[in-house]
């Protein structure tokens, strides 16, 4: 392999990796936010407990975050050096404001949330988590707006063979954005709130402080309802827009090789040829492909093979069609996973409202939101690589080519120790995350009322519910 | 001023917060293994630095985005340049970051040793990295006309990098230890008190052999002559001064000059840059400057706005957390880490 397809490779972990923590930094920021608002007004000290048991989760979760956070801006200059020459004047601006304005605040209220319990009156602590969860928020718009800059480049000029910001608001008012945000924020919120769930139906499983994890799974589900179906709404509209501005990228994600006819059909299982441009089979929904794109039931779309040629046209020779396989199947287990997310919320949302969660009939079902916590991960995952790898042959779209933007010099040597060495701290990092985050559930809620602080305790002390 | 200098200024300044900050919480890192002779002393001595060492962190990565926005072409040299260096220092920054967090979340004794080597060496390895870098700023790398750099990582390690980096890592040892001394108390405070007494000759000494050779090393002396200027001679008056401080028991005002050194220092070494941000030791033509890096005077006018509307609110709400958190730590307290 050689350096472009190292650093793409580096790229590819180290983002999605990192996109591993961010979501559920955001989405258990607001719901930490929420349990220490009752706390702070109901004054009951369970849910101040609860408080400090999702925000060790929190801290776990945010430090990996953090560390992967780094590397993340870092990379640009190290991997893609001759992409950050080509856009730094513009894509720069968005990763320093995000630095400057919101990470800072979320750093810094954080370290003053985490210490600060006996130190600050009650509403101005209260104030810091909720600072740091709108700081959280605040990072997801500034990156997502330099993102949305290499999905669709705008307020910018090419001026002596590089991209030149001429306009910043039309950077924060890039439509491509606002389409992005809602469906990033409300995934984030999916991502907490069935990280809650989940763990909650754990310890009421196991019949340990059902009292406490009782109110967590009310908070968690509702909010995991509410959030994954407007993650699809959002995620809806996405859709529109791509059929729009990039059309390719959602071709490629149907699998359309021809343009359709006037009633484009869903492909929901296709098995795809990329060296004959055709698919060997597939499984089609009328109609539906014309809803998801227009919201009626007629309207074609363009197929690969034309918006190829078109592409020729406008860029020259060159192959313009992204990576069709990982592009149609990434988006298909986005969507499939975020079904599923849906239906066990709402199975979920009725049983707490019938208040069934305890009953022996529907273990099975509480069983089933253990790994239900995975969906989230899975469906940010593979929405990301929809979106990225959907926009390739391009690193901007339209402006620069992937293969342009890799630094000149580095060697694949290089290149390949940084791949192993990050791959494998990784790889440890996860280990000891998910180890640490199952000993915090096993601990459960910590009565810090009479805790030893100095020695390391030998014993956890566990209490039994009230 | 022109936009290019105000945001070399800027960049300086965030580096300066940088050093200054994260300085002395690398020296805490550096020394916990040492000064804690058991784990509740060492408990201690990282949650001095508990609320605060992630909040200085972002300045470095402010300065890494603000380098990106201004002078992206500086930005895309440097880290692709330096990538080995930069690697090591990530790989760091991960394990200094997560043992802190992970640390004490076991009981295990050997769980927490691990972890406390992985803080001692991820606070070794920043300083002394970010030491050899700036020296090979100053003195010059191998840079083509396009402005890549063409060496090797072993190109950037030479007798005059290495001290540069030792330099860092005992300045900051130095201020790291009266920072425990103003944060703990009784057997702590008095073992980083003794170890700032010991280690404050080694600092001067080392320092002063750094200079000496940035004479030969770099075109200070042909710029500027055998007279520095002010602000190097300043940071000088003001590490010899540390000695005698502590000696008085006044380590409030020798951690005040520690911090004097090192915000002077940073200022010299982007002094003597000016206006280049990286020399070529190929061809001065092909020198990075801040004309032939920076961005277009539009984001640079953006940038400066958010800057200066930012950089004071962040100073301010930092200041506030210093204070929140402004008294000392004992082994009775309530420890996090």
């Amino acid at each position: 392999m050689d350096t472009l397809d190292l650093s793409r490779w580096q790229f590819a972990i180290t983002t999605v990796y990192h996109y591993l923590f961010v979501p559920l930094s955001v989405g258990l920021a607001y719901l930490i936010a929420v349990l220490q608002t009752i706390y702070v007004i109901k004054g009951d000290e369970k849910y101040k407990q609860l408080t400090k048991f999702w925000g060790t989760m929190f801290l776990l979760n945010f430090a990996v975050g953090v560390v992967t956070g780094i590397i993340q801006e870092f990379q640009f200059g190290m991997n893609w050096a001759d992409y950050s020459r080509f856009v730094g004047a513009v894509f720069g601006g968005p990763l320093a404001v995000e630095a400057l304005v919101s990470f800072f605040l979320e750093s810094t209220f954080l370290g003053i949330w985490i210490f600060g319990w006996d130190r600050l009156p009650k509403k101005i602590h209260l104030l810091c988590i909720w600072l740091v969860a709108i700081a959280a928020t605040l990072s997801a718009l500034w990156i997502l707006s330099a993102n949305s800059f290499m999905q669709n480049p705008v307020g910018y000029e090419i001026v002596n063979g590089r991209a030149e910001m001429t306009d910043f608001f039309a950077l924060l008012g890039n439509e491509k954005l606002w389409n992005a945000f809602p469906h990033v924020i409300y995934g984030a919120l999916a991502t907490g709130a069935f990280f809650m769930v989940g763990i909650s139906a754990y310890k009421i499983l196991r019949k340990q402080q059902v009292e406490f994890f009782k109110s967590s799974f009310t908070l968690g589900i509702i909010v995991a309802l509410i959030s994954s179906v407007l993650t699809a709404t959002a995620g809806h509209s996405q859709a529109q827009y791509l059929v729009e501005k990039q059309p390719m990228k959602m071709a490629a994600a149907e699998a359309l090789w021809e343009t359709s006819p006037e009633n484009a059909p869903l492909s929901i299982f296709a098995v795809i040829d990329t060296e004959n441009k055709e698919n060997k089979f597939n499984i089609e929904i009328p109609y539906l492909l014309s809803v998801m794109s227009y919201n009626k039931l007629s309207g074609s779309l363009t197929g690969m093979n034309e918006l190829q040629q078109q592409s020729v046209e406008q860029y020259g020779e060159g192959d313009y069609i992204p990576p069709v396989k990982t592009t149609y199947w990434s988006f298909r287990i986005m969507v499939y996973a975020g079904v599923l997310m849906i239906v066990l919320a709402l199975v979920g949302t009725l049983l707490m409202v019938k208040n069934k969660l305890e009953s022996n009939k529907w273990r099975f079902f509480l069983k089933w939101l253990l790994p239900a916590v995975f969906l989230p991960y899975i469906a940010n995952s593979a929405g990301w690589i929809m979106a990225e790898v959907g926009r390739q042959p391009w690193i901007v779209n339209g402006l620069q080519k992937t293969e342009a933007g890799v630094s000149p010099l580095v060697t694949p040597g290089t290149v390949l120790t940084s791949l192993i060495g990050f791959t494998v701290v990784y790889g440890i990092l996860m280990a000891v995350f998910i180890y640490l985050v199952l000993n915090t559930t096993k601990k459960g809620v910590q009565d810090d009322s009479h805790e030893i602080h100095a020695k390391p305790k030998d014993k956890d002390i566990e209490f039994s519910a009230i | 001023m022109e936009l290019e200098v105000l945001w070399f200024a800027l960049i300086a300044i965030l580096f300066v917060g940088f050093f200054f900050l994260e300085g002395f919480d690398f020296g805490v890192g550096m020394l916990a293994k040492f000064l804690g002779k058991n784990d509740t002393e060492r408990r201690v001595v990282i949650n001095t630095i508990g609320p605060f060492w992630d909040g200085n962190e972002v300045w470095l990565i402010t300065a890494g985005g603000a380098m990106f926005a201004a002078f992206p072409n500086w930005y895309a040299s440097l880290f692709s340049g330096f990538y080995m260096a930069l690697f090591l220092m990530l790989l760091a920054l991960i394990g200094r970051g997560v043992a802190f967090e992970f640390r004490s979340k076991l009981t295990s004794q050997k769980w927490r040793d691990i972890w406390d080597w992985v803080i001692f060496f991820g606070s070794l390895l920043p300083p002394l990295l970010w030491g050899v870098a700036l020296a090979n700023l100053m003195r010059g790398v191998p840079i083509d006309a396009n402005q890549n750099f063409v060496g090797s990582f072993w190109d950037l390690i030479s007798v005059y990098s290495v001290f540069a980096g030792l330099s860092m890592v005992l300045l900051f040892l130095l201020h790291g230890a009266l920072f425990l001394s103003l944060k703990t108390t009784d057997v702590i405070k008095e073992r980083a008190e003794k170890f700032a007494m010991r280690i404050g000759k080694w600092t001067s000494i080392v320092m002063l052999i750094f200079v000496v050779l940035s004479y030969f090393e770099t075109d200070m002396f042909t710029g500027k002559g055998i007279n520095p200027g002010t602000v190097p001679i300043l940071a000088g008056l003001c590490l010899l001064s540390v000695h005698f401080f502590v000696k008085a028991g006044h380590t409030g005002w020798g951690f005040i000059m520690t911090g004097a050194t090192i915000v002077l220092s940073t200022i010299t070494v982007f002094i003597c840059l000016f206006p280049n941000v990286m020399i070529s030791s190929l061809n001065p033509d092909w020198s990075l400057t801040i004309y032939n890096t920076a961005s277009n005077t539009y984001t640079l006018k953006v940038m400066t706005i958010v800057a200066l509307t930012f950089v004071p609110i962040v100073i301010a709400y930092q200041c506030w957390n210093y204070w929140v958190f402004r008294k000392r730590i004992t082994v009775k307290d309530h420890l996090d880490y």
